[in-house]
């Protein structure tokens, strides 16, 4: 592979946790402007801690994603109470005043003869790690993809379980769930902390990938598209944010030669699959009916199997 | 303390205008429920295109307000189409998500017209400024208070003096109620987006006079800031909108003149956010529990 692929792949890898985090809240009903916050948070902290403090990728990765989700439960916890619209202007607030705290840090250390931490508006520079590592690109594309497998591993077991049963119905009603036990708060803060985790574990994966971010990496429009993922790709399913991100990211790479109207024919896209599919490419019929036609393959295989057995 | 007086008078002048970007979104959501993201690109469209023919055709003040309110409501009519009739969808975030996605387009069409530098936009309104005693106004922000302050006596009267200000209320207070007894919705619909797409044009205009240049960071900032006043004011309020757009006018010169222009964004997100977890249902709302599930 070029590296020109292989960092397209890595790039859409990364966007693909930002996607997965807003989509964890969309299927229990929330709409969140502000995932870039926890991103943002996510690619600060863990640049800082290997660039600064010399710690691993390893601790720098985990540290932040764990920081991220604390604020995001933190963060729900007084916002979830609001809801539909409220919620969302709030996490926009949140997301734009984290913006601004990074447009505004000037704190930096001195790292082996050179000044490395966030410059305000310049950004943070510097965040060597795999550069100094010689960690070779395919490694790292290797990297964020085990990663994204083993979260798309935990979704795959989320939908499966009761909680992911539960998150589902407070989605459709919130009063019905409550009535049946469901107490929607509750879990309405849990999926917000670890929606920020993911979030923030991106985040630390896009710093050490770009080696600079700038706060202009989180605005609004980040936090926009991360939802149109979720929209266009489909809501059946944790594969339906992946698509998203591939349609934007991949699809347009590849229509280079489209370059200066990339945005226009992008906008067209999604709102053309949204007029004929409001819930996605891949919605949770699709989902429905594609497990059932699977199902009844396996169990036609396995029937005719036990016949010719006996 | 001359200072401070200063610093509201300035606030009040221009709050009044994103009192008026908080009454297009108050309209179109608290009255339609069609939350229209493409609210600020819209009127951003309609700016370019009249400082476009007063620059290139015909320098008058009058052509450049027309053609920016015509283009402004045919945009807003387009929109309304695609992404609010053409998009079925029980849940209200999908045409939000369709309407985000032809904000794209039209900033992209603004950006490939030129080449997203700053576009000059003539401003005859500049004269000079008015002294009160120890203070001043700026003679176009005087303007933009008079002109605000107009259209808010105009959709006032629209509104609640007006048939179809009546149909727009029956639709607010109980859409199915309000389709059973005969109104055309959909007729509705199109003329509050229209109707405040001609207001915000205008509106947006004199901004971007009194600033001399438009960009096409515009959209991004007249959507943000009208769906802070919506949200300050209460949804679906008229009065909340306007006391919510002077109160973040004044919070933002406040802010500018004592904590410096990195601040003052960071204090008017910063109070919104506040006021959210303090006083979820706006500061004039009717409905008490709208905010709380």
């Amino acid at each position: 592979m070029s590296e020109y692929v292989i960092s397209v792949l890595t790039l859409m890898g990364i966007q693909s946790f930002l996607a997965l985090s807003t989509y964890l809240l969309l299927i229990s009903g929330q709409v969140s402007f502000g995932q870039q916050a926890f991103f943002g948070i996510g690619a600060y902290l863990g640049g800082a801690l290997t660039a600064v403090f010399g710690a691993g990728l390893g601790t720098a990765v985990v540290v932040a994603a764990l920081t991220a989700g604390l604020l995001g439960a933190g963060v729900g916890l007084i916002t979830l109470r609001l809801g539909g619209l409220y919620f969302a202007m709030a996490t926009l607030a949140f997301a734009e005043m984290v913006r601004l705290v990074w447009v505004n840090l000037n704190w930096q250390a001195e790292v082996g003869g050179f000044l490395v931490g966030p410059k305000g508006p310049e950004g943070f520079r510097d965040i060597r790690y795999i550069i100094e590592n010689d960690i070779s690109g395919e490694s790292y594309l290797v990297l964020v993809l085990t990663c994204l497998g083993g979260l798309l591993v935990l979704f795959w077991a989320l939908e499966r379980s009761q909680a992911g049963l539960r998150l589902r119905m407070i989605e459709n009603d919130q009063t019905a769930a409550a009535s049946l036990g469901v107490d929607g708060l509750t879990h309405k803060v849990v999926v917000s902390g670890v929606a920020a985790s993911i979030a923030g574990f991106g985040g630390a994966l896009f710093a050490h990938f770009m080696t600079f971010v700038d706060p202009m990496n989180f605005g609004v429009m980040l936090g926009v598209h991360s939802l149109a993922y979720g929209m266009i790709g489909g809501m059946g399913s944790a594969f339906g944010p992946l698509i998203g991100v591939a349609l934007d990211i991949g699809l347009l790479e590849s229509l280079r030669f489209l370059s200066s109207y990339r945005m226009i024919v992008f906008g067209c896209l999604v709102a053309t699959i949204l007029i004929i599919r409001p819930r996605g490419l891949l919605d949770e019929r699709t989902v429905h009916a594609l497990r059932r036609k699977v199902g009844a393959c396996i169990r036609n295989r396995g029937l005719s199997n036990s016949a010719r057995s006996t | 303390m001359s200072d401070f007086l200063q610093n509201i008078l300035d606030g009040l002048m221009f709050g009044a205008s994103y009192a008026l970007l908080g009454l297009g979104f108050t309209l179109t959501f608290g009255v339609m429920r069609r939350l229209n993201l493409s609210y600020g690109p819209t009127l951003m469209v309609g700016v370019y295109a009249g400082a476009w023919t007063s620059l290139n055709l015909f320098n008058s003040l009058l052509l450049a307000l027309t053609v920016t309110v015509i283009v402004a409501v045919a945009v807003s009519l387009v929109i309304e189409q695609v992404s609010f009739r053409w998009v079925k969808s029980d849940s209200p975030l999908t045409p939000m998500v369709s309407a985000f996605a032809l904000w794209m387009v039209l900033e992209e069409i603004i950006v490939l017209f030129t080449w997203g530098r700053q576009y000059p936009v003539n401003n005859p309104l500049a004269f000079g400024s008015l002294y009160i005693g120890p203070f001043y106004v700026r003679g176009d922000y005087l303007t933009l208070f008079l002109a605000a302050l107009a259209l808010m006596v105009l959709v006032q009267v629209l509104v609640f003096r007006t048939a179809f200000g009546r149909k727009v209320r029956a639709l607010a207070e109980n859409p199915a109620a309000a389709r059973v007894i005969g109104i055309d919705v959909d007729q509705v619909s199109s003329r509050v987006f229209a109707l405040v797409a001609g207001l915000g044009g205008l509106m947006a205009f004199f901004v971007a006079a009194s600033l001399h240049q438009i960009t096409p960071h515009f959209g991004l900032w007249a959507t943000v800031k009208g769906l802070i006043v919506m949200v300050i004011g209460g949804l679906g309020s008229i009065p909340g909108a306007i006391a919510g757009g002077l109160l973040l006018g004044v919070v933002e010169s406040q802010a500018l003149w004592y904590l410096g222009a990195s601040y003052r964004d960071l204090v008017a997100y910063f109070l919104l956010f506040l006021l959210l977890i303090a006083l979820p249902q706006g500061l004039f709302s009717r409905e008490k529990s709208a905010a709380r599930r």
